[in-house]
């Protein structure tokens, strides 16, 4: 596993202990509340905003390790916040936090450079963890984004324009089938007999071929599956 | 809705909008342009007698359309167009007669003042049927852009043709010269008034638009409050209620959770013919049972039969189990279709339980899941060990071959 250390030359690495500060970026005041409630001690929050103007400016002013982005917000949606925060700080890690069910929303904001995707209905104690890996640079898929992903890259008769970034290797799909059947990270790991940190590496992989495929299909899919 | 002008559709004789025999709303149709253009033609050609030939040629030759179930337009405008029709067919024949007579009176095709004169007329035709109430009205509510385009174009041509008519007869007339102080007075007047109009003109032009906006929000809105009234608000009183009973009131909350989503997102509401939206309908039931969560991932989709329901069936007790026995919050179902094989996937972190323990006779495990795919050539397999909860995998081959073979080997 010598390779994924080269990836991970972090200063700080969150799972060791250090805590990392969080901005909040959702327009429910009380589900801000609410999350910073139960995530109690794990995280420090340093910031809340309610749109995108006043996020972009909370987030230039606190330099936090990680954004809790709500992915429909007043002033453009999450997408939007990605766009001008990323420009500025490309270090800031997004984890997008929906109750959004839409391909074209999961899909959208993790192309917009989100490096993960959790439903609102997660728990205080998964939320944390989540936090914690995406802070450290790792993705997180929840089981319905690894659906949406396996979909997106399912096989079609279109042969891939790049063939690297278009199609998912076997592994990869094996530990996304492993996410969307409800497994955690621990255990894919153990089921498929590979460490904790290559799960994370193939999940990485993953990600960066959804943000980097220029894939017609991924688009067009999500259209489709508005219009169903 | 019409907006279909860039795909030609075949030609066929239209059924809704025609006015005769659908021949000039058909060709209209496939050519992708008003009807009336192809009317008003159809009509010029007839005064030398071709046009009809042509039209009564081409009723023989284009095949009738099939009459469509729920074309999707509304009753209230489909009555609206026939009454239409018929006023309609009046002015076209009333104009027909009107060039036949001016065809008798000036005494031949090649009079040239004739063509003037119909020039005159049809751009006259075309800009009072701009001016119908029912199309105004129509076109003020709905199909914004498209509407907006066409009116511009018709009023374009009907200005046109007008102003050739008029002036084409005066000069043919010698009457130009004399008239050239008068039309000099008449422009000049009418552009100072335009100038002192257009300002008003816009503002109304863009409060009119403001309005339909508002129009088209309020009734989204109205819409949106009687769905909410209808559903959530129901349930939130629901909840006051059942307020000590923490299990009902997630259980009436992810209902409401589910509805509200399938009516924000519109998933696929028929449940019966794929294999996808079933599952999550199996799911859904078994959840407004037994209120346990049940998330359901599915990738890709395919058409239902005989073997797939059974493995639903299947699919559903085991969600039953994991639901009564397991005492977990939550369940995970995840349905994949693969080119050869449909694979369902069952999980619960709960207590599971030791397989070989389960006595004999249990119908639950054996005869409704494990039975259940054997017979229709699929296969199950159960994981599961005390305290590290269950996963039920099903496996069905999606070529009925395949699942034959099995069963003969």
């Amino acid at each position: 596993m010598g390779r994924v250390q080269d990836v991970e030359e972090q200063s700080t690495t969150f799972s060791d202990g250090a805590i990392p500060r969080v901005v909040i970026v959702d327009d429910h005041r009380l589900f801000r509340s609410g999350v910073r409630g139960e995530l109690g001690d794990a995280v420090e929050v340093v910031g809340e905003a309610g749109d995108v103007d006043s996020a972009v400016h909370v987030i230039g002013q606190t330099q936090p390790d990680l954004v809790l982005l709500d992915v429909h917000l007043p002033g453009g949606g999450g997408v939007e916040v990605l766009r001008r925060v990323l420009a500025q700080h490309p270090r800031i890690r997004f984890l997008a936090l929906s109750v959004s069910d839409a391909a074209e929303d999961v899909i959208g904001v993790v192309r917009g450079g989100a490096r993960g995707y959790v439903t609102k209905t997660i728990s205080g104690k998964e939320l944390a963890d989540a936090i914690v890996r995406v802070a450290d640079g790792d993705a997180v898929f929840s089981p319905r984004l690894a659906g949406f992903v396996l979909d997106a890259f399912s096989a079609t008769d279109a042969p891939p324009v790049d063939p690297e970034l278009d199609r998912l290797t076997q592994r990869e799909r094996e530990v996304l089938r492993h996410i969307a059947r409800g497994y955690a990270y621990k255990e894919v790991a153990k089921e498929l007999f590979i460490s904790v940190k290559t799960v994370e590496t193939h999940v990485s992989s993953v990600l960066r071929k959804l943000q980097l495929s220029n894939r017609h299909e991924l688009s067009r899919w999500a259209t489709a599956r508005r219009l169903v | 809705m019409s907006a279909t002008a860039a795909d030609n559709p075949q030609l066929t004789r239209a059924a809704d909008g025609r006015l005769l025999g659908g021949v000039a709303a058909g060709l209209a149709r496939h050519l992708g342009i008003d009807p009336v253009v192809i009317r008003l033609a159809l009509m010029a050609l007839s005064v030398g007698g071709i046009g009809v030939a042509v039209y009564v040629a081409l009723y023989f030759f284009v095949p009738a359309e099939k009459p469509e179930e729920g074309t999707g337009a509304e009753p209230g405008a489909d009555s609206r167009r026939k009454g239409r029709d018929i006023s309609q067919l009046i002015a076209y024949v009333g104009l027909a007669a009107g060039l036949g007579f001016l065809f008798l009176l000036f005494g031949g095709v090649f009079d040239p003042l004739l063509w003037f004169v119909v020039f005159g007329t049809l751009g006259g035709v075309i800009l009072w049927q701009q001016a119908n109430p029912g199309r105004r009205g129509q076109w003020m509510s709905s199909t914004v852009a498209n509407g907006t385009g066409r009116f511009l174009m018709r009023t374009g041509t009907g200005v046109l043709l007008v102003v050739v008519g008029v002036i084409g007869f005066l000069a043919f007339q010698e009457q130009l010269q004399n008239a050239r102080a008068g039309l000099t007075f008449a422009f000049t007047l009418i552009a100072g008034i335009g100038l002192i109009v257009a300002p008003w003109i816009i503002g109304l032009v863009r409060e009119r638009d403001q309005e339909r906006r508002e129009r088209i929000r309020n009734a989204e809105r109205a819409e949106l409050a009687a769905h909410i009234h209808d559903s959530v608000l129901h349930t939130l009183t629901l909840i006051q209620r059942r307020a000590d009973d923490p299990r009902e009131v997630q259980r009436l909350a992810r209902v409401q959770e589910r509805a509200l989503r399938s009516w924000l997102y519109q998933r696929p509401a028929d449940a019966e013919t794929t294999v996808s939206p079933a599952l999550e309908r199996v799911a859904a039931e078994v959840e407004e049972e037994h209120g346990v969560p049940i998330e359901v991932v599915c990738v890709g989709d395919c058409p239902m039969d005989e073997a797939l329901a059974a493995m639903l069936r299947a699919a559903r007790e085991a969600m039953v189990n994991a639901s009564k026995y397991a005492g977990t919050d939550s369940i995970s179902v995840f349905g994949e279709v693969e080119q050869e094989e449909v694979l369902v996937f069952v999980r619960d972190r709960g207590e599971g339980f030791d397989l070989d323990a389960v006595p004999e006779d249990r119908m639950g495990v054996r005869g409704s899941i494990l039975g259940r795919m054997d017979r229709h050539g699929g296969s199950a397999r159960i994981r599961t060990a005390p305290g590290e909860g269950t996963e039920v995998q099903l496996c069905m081959p999606r070529i009925p071959d395949l699942r034959n073979g099995r069963e003969h080997g």
